[in-house]
């Protein structure tokens, strides 16, 4: 019963995404307030109905119905609880219902936190939002629809690919889709603000939060893959330029090139169509890498011919709603004007290298992901492109980006002096360099590149104490205190100021691990010892481990360094019987200047098995840095500016509804 | 500056920017593609020695050897076999009789492997592989068919 309640749910959540998409945009163009004000409790609605198809779906694998087929193929009696739950979206369809709960939690957030919005352009938005929402639900009944029944009903189902039964996999996708989704709300705006026609510095601070909100997510969700493939594919990479990543990290770029161009926007009014090209940009790039890991392009194109229907709707979905909002942009874009005016040498025009540098870098992934499908698909032969590509082109576009990060925010809006810049700058750029030298010396590795890295870093976080040193120099007449200076301070500046010093770290990090990592790959039998960088690993041999639905060899190494214990890791190798795969279970030790990973390879004749002993110093760093940048965008995201707009019109509605 | 120049300027710079990138773009790119090849092609010399390509196919049962860190086996698309030698630690999907994407180089007739693939989950055949076969199918039709049933992946 519980499933056709699921199914019954989905259809009239997409009758209601039907009318939020279209009556309150008619109502705004025909000045009738009784049709827009059907947004917000029609949001409303959407929301709950998704939110219980989606709990329905969740009872249906916590309560084992192994009579609805995407359970049996999910899920399985011997699979934990939690990871029952995280089921849910561990394949197609539950984690398209997975993506349109989340669009509509993003919708009810901005009909519920936009309270200062005017009703036309709040009508505007939901709408807009409504028609995103309608797309992806007829999308789930035509083709994917999770609720379908499977007769006969099977005993135990398929069990969840063991390579998911993970921790960082559970919170992985919604972080991710957060933000894949959150980027719609910027999409909305501009949309809205098209078809409204008034796109000015107010529509760029209402579009801020939320933009910033959205990369929070992806920032997050990113950095949380990337640590999920460090510990659980067992081979300590912590990135592949893999398709798959690459379709979450275009999004990223192009919505990290849309926040600073937010920003030039509502602080000059400048760069105004550009900003509004950008989110379309942003959310469409989310929609493709959707179609990409969604559709089955990337395993094969040919798989897209096996179930056209989901490919050909995604892509249908992707043209209408790229196209769409395209034409709409040429055909209203002329009419929003170019803005103020700024000087040759400016904050505006930095910003602008810095829009350059990202979308083109974003275009190079792009090039590099879909050139091979495209080659495949016109049946021009199978090629690859490898991280070699991508590691070739990222660091020359990357390394004056970092550069501007350092200048960007020390110079002045509309007009900058580059004497005066050059002369507040200088400092940091020796000590940067001298550094950074000084580091790769002490560490042993003086090559161009690990210096550069260290020194784009170290360029960072120098620019970056200058820039405060000269906030926190009294000024003026009045005697202050420096905290008392600290305090004026803006939060949404010590917000970049701390999601730049994040990309600082993530360099340092990166930097480290590429030019001192050590790999080695050792036969060891029991007894064997094998030394990495001043730490010695010895091999325990291999115990036999029963886990809840999984039989393991557990392998135990022990870590000594000058005659003293450090640590003792259990490494795994896991067979899932019901699934009938192998897993790899690495042991890590991590540091805050190393972390040792440990993992089994195969094992050789008696005791004797091949065991990866890997040293990789700073590692942790990457992750830390893109929670550093998070952290940032946090803080920017909650400045006061923005809170105060919602309290000051929240007590507004207060006194009209005292009155 | 008049204001005109000014934008021409700066229209001009990022022109300059995007184009320069763009070369960079491109030379990374005409360098860096990997092709692949069949064993049927490599037998056919059609491959090249000097390049670094992707071989893929079926690992023949029976033919992966061991030696301390060192693996030979042969890979075949059932008409052609190539043998492949290989430094490290396998996949944990490799497996006798399943399909196998290799990337490395020829040198005197044997595919020098640098790296061995074999992703996700059991049914899963990776895309070169399962084309490798699906070219040599007029050599053995039943056990091609067989061998590339279309991959699902999740």
């Amino acid at each position: 019963m519980i499933p056709e309640l699921g199914h019954f749910l989905l259809w009239l959540a997409l009758g209601v995404s039907a009318v939020l998409g279209t009556l309150p945009l008619v109502g705004a163009g025909r000045n009738r307030a009784d049709w827009m004000a059907l947004a917000r409790p029609s949001a409303a609605i959407l929301f709950a109905l998704v939110a219980l198809a989606f709990v329905c779906l969740a009872l249906a694998f916590v309560g084992n119905d192994f009579s609805v087929l995407y359970v049996a193929t999910n899920s399985n009696r011997s699979l934990p609880t939690h990871y029952r739950f995280a089921a849910v979206w561990g394949g197609h369809e539950g984690s398209m219902l997975l993506w349109t709960l989340m669009l509509a939690v993003w919708t009810v957030a901005v009909a519920r936190f936009s309270a200062h919005l005017p009703d036309k352009v709040m009508a505007r938005i939901l709408a807009v939002m409504g028609w995103l929402s309608f797309g992806f639900l007829l999308f789930m009944l035509m083709t994917s629809n999770p609720f379908d029944r499977l007769v006969p009903t099977p005993a135990n189902g398929r069990d969840l690919n063991p390579l998911l039964q993970d921790p960082g996999m559970v919170i992985h996708p919604p972080m991710l889709y957060m933000g894949y989704v959150g980027l719609s709300v910027a999409f909305s705006f501009a949309v809205a603000a098209l078809i409204g026609g008034n796109l000015d510095a107010t529509w760029a601070r209402w579009t801020r939060p939320w933009t910033t909100a959205a990369w929070i997510f992806l920032t997050i969700g990113i950095a949380l893959g990337s640590g999920w493939a460090y510990y659980e594919l067992g081979w300590g990479g912590w990135w592949f330029w893999d398709p798959v990543e690459n379709a979450s990290f275009m999004p990223w770029l192009v919505a990290t090139a849309l926040i600073h161009s937010l920003a030039v926007t509502e602080k000059r009014n400048s760069f105004k169509s550009w900003t509004v090209l950008l989110a379309i940009l942003a959310f469409s790039l989310s929609l493709l890498g959707t179609f990409l890991v969604r559709s089955g392009v990337l395993s094969s194109v040919h798989a897209f011919a096996t179930d056209p229907r989901r490919g050909l709707f995604i892509l249908a979905f992707l043209v209408i709603v790229i196209g769409a909002s395209l034409s709409l942009y040429a055909w209203r874009a002329p009419s929003v004007g170019i803005g103020a005016r700024f000087a040759l040498l400016s904050r505006e025009t930095l910003l602008l290298g810095n829009n350059v540098l990202l979308v083109v870098a974003c275009g190079a992934v792009l090039l590099g992901t879909l050139y091979p499908l495209a080659l495949d698909a016109l049946g021009m032969g199978k090629i690859s492109v490898g991280p070699p590509y991508f590691d070739t082109v990222f660091v020359p576009l990357m390394a004056p980006l970092v550069f501007l990060i350092g200048v960007g925010p020390l110079a002045r809006w509309k007009a900058a002096e580059l004497p005066a810049l050059a002369k507040r700058l200088r400092w940091a750029l020796l000590v940067a360099i001298v550094a950074a030298l000084l580091t790769a010396w002490l560490r042993g590795h003086l090559s161009v590149v690990s210096v550069l890295g260290l020194a784009m870093a170290f360029w960072v976080v120098a620019a970056l104490l200058t820039d405060l040193a000269d906030r926190l120099k009294p000024s003026g007449v009045v005697r202050t205190s420096v905290l008392s200076r600290a305090r004026q301070i803006p939060r949404a500046m010590i917000g970049m100021m701390i999601a730049h010093f994040g990309i600082a770290v993530f360099i340092f990090g990166v930097t480290l691990v590429k030019s001192g990592e050590v790999e080695r790959d050792v036969k060891m039998d029991v007894g064997d010892t094998t030394e990495v960088r001043g730490y010695t690993f010895t091999f325990r041999g291999v115990q036999p481990l029963q886990g809840p639905n999984y039989r393991a060899a557990q392998g135990t190494v022990e870590v000594t360094r000058d005659g003293k214990a450090v640590t003792t890791l259990h490494p795994e190798k896991r067979v899932f019987p019901v699934a009938g795969t192998t897993m790899t279970e690495a042991a890590i030790d991590p540091g805050f200047t190393r972390d040792l990973y440990v993992s089994l390879g195969e094992p050789l004749t008696g005791n004797t098995w091949i065991v990866r002993v890997y040293v990789k110093p700073f590692v942790g760093w990457i992750w830390g840095g893109c929670l550093l940048m998070a952290f940032g965008g946090f803080l920017a995201a909650t400045d006061r500016r923005y809170r105060s707009k919602v309290r000051e019109s929240a007590a507004a509605d207060a006194k009209v509804a005292a009155t | 500056m008049k204001p005109r120049h000014k934008r021409l300027a700066i229209v001009g710079g990022v022109v300059a920017a995007v184009g320069a990138a763009a070369a960079l773009v491109l030379n990374a790119f005409q360098s860096n593609l990997v092709f692949f090849y069949s064993p049927s092609q490599i037998a056919a010399h059609e491959a090249p020695t000097a390049r670094t390509f992707r071989l893929g196919g079926m690992v023949v049962e029976g033919t992966v050897k061991r030696d301390g860190t060192r693996v030979n086996f042969v890979v075949t698309d059932t008409a052609q076999s190539i043998p492949v030698r290989y430094e490290g630690i396998l996949p944990d999907l490799f497996k006798e009789g399943k399909g196998v994407v290799a990337q490395g180089q020829l040198q005197d007739g044997v595919f020098v492997a640098r790296e061995v693939l074999a992703k996700h989950d059991e049914n899963y055949m990776p895309p070169e592989a399962a084309e490798a076969l699906k070219r040599a199918q007029k050599g053995n039709p039943k056990l091609a068919e067989t061998l590339s049933a279309e991959p699902i992946r999740k």
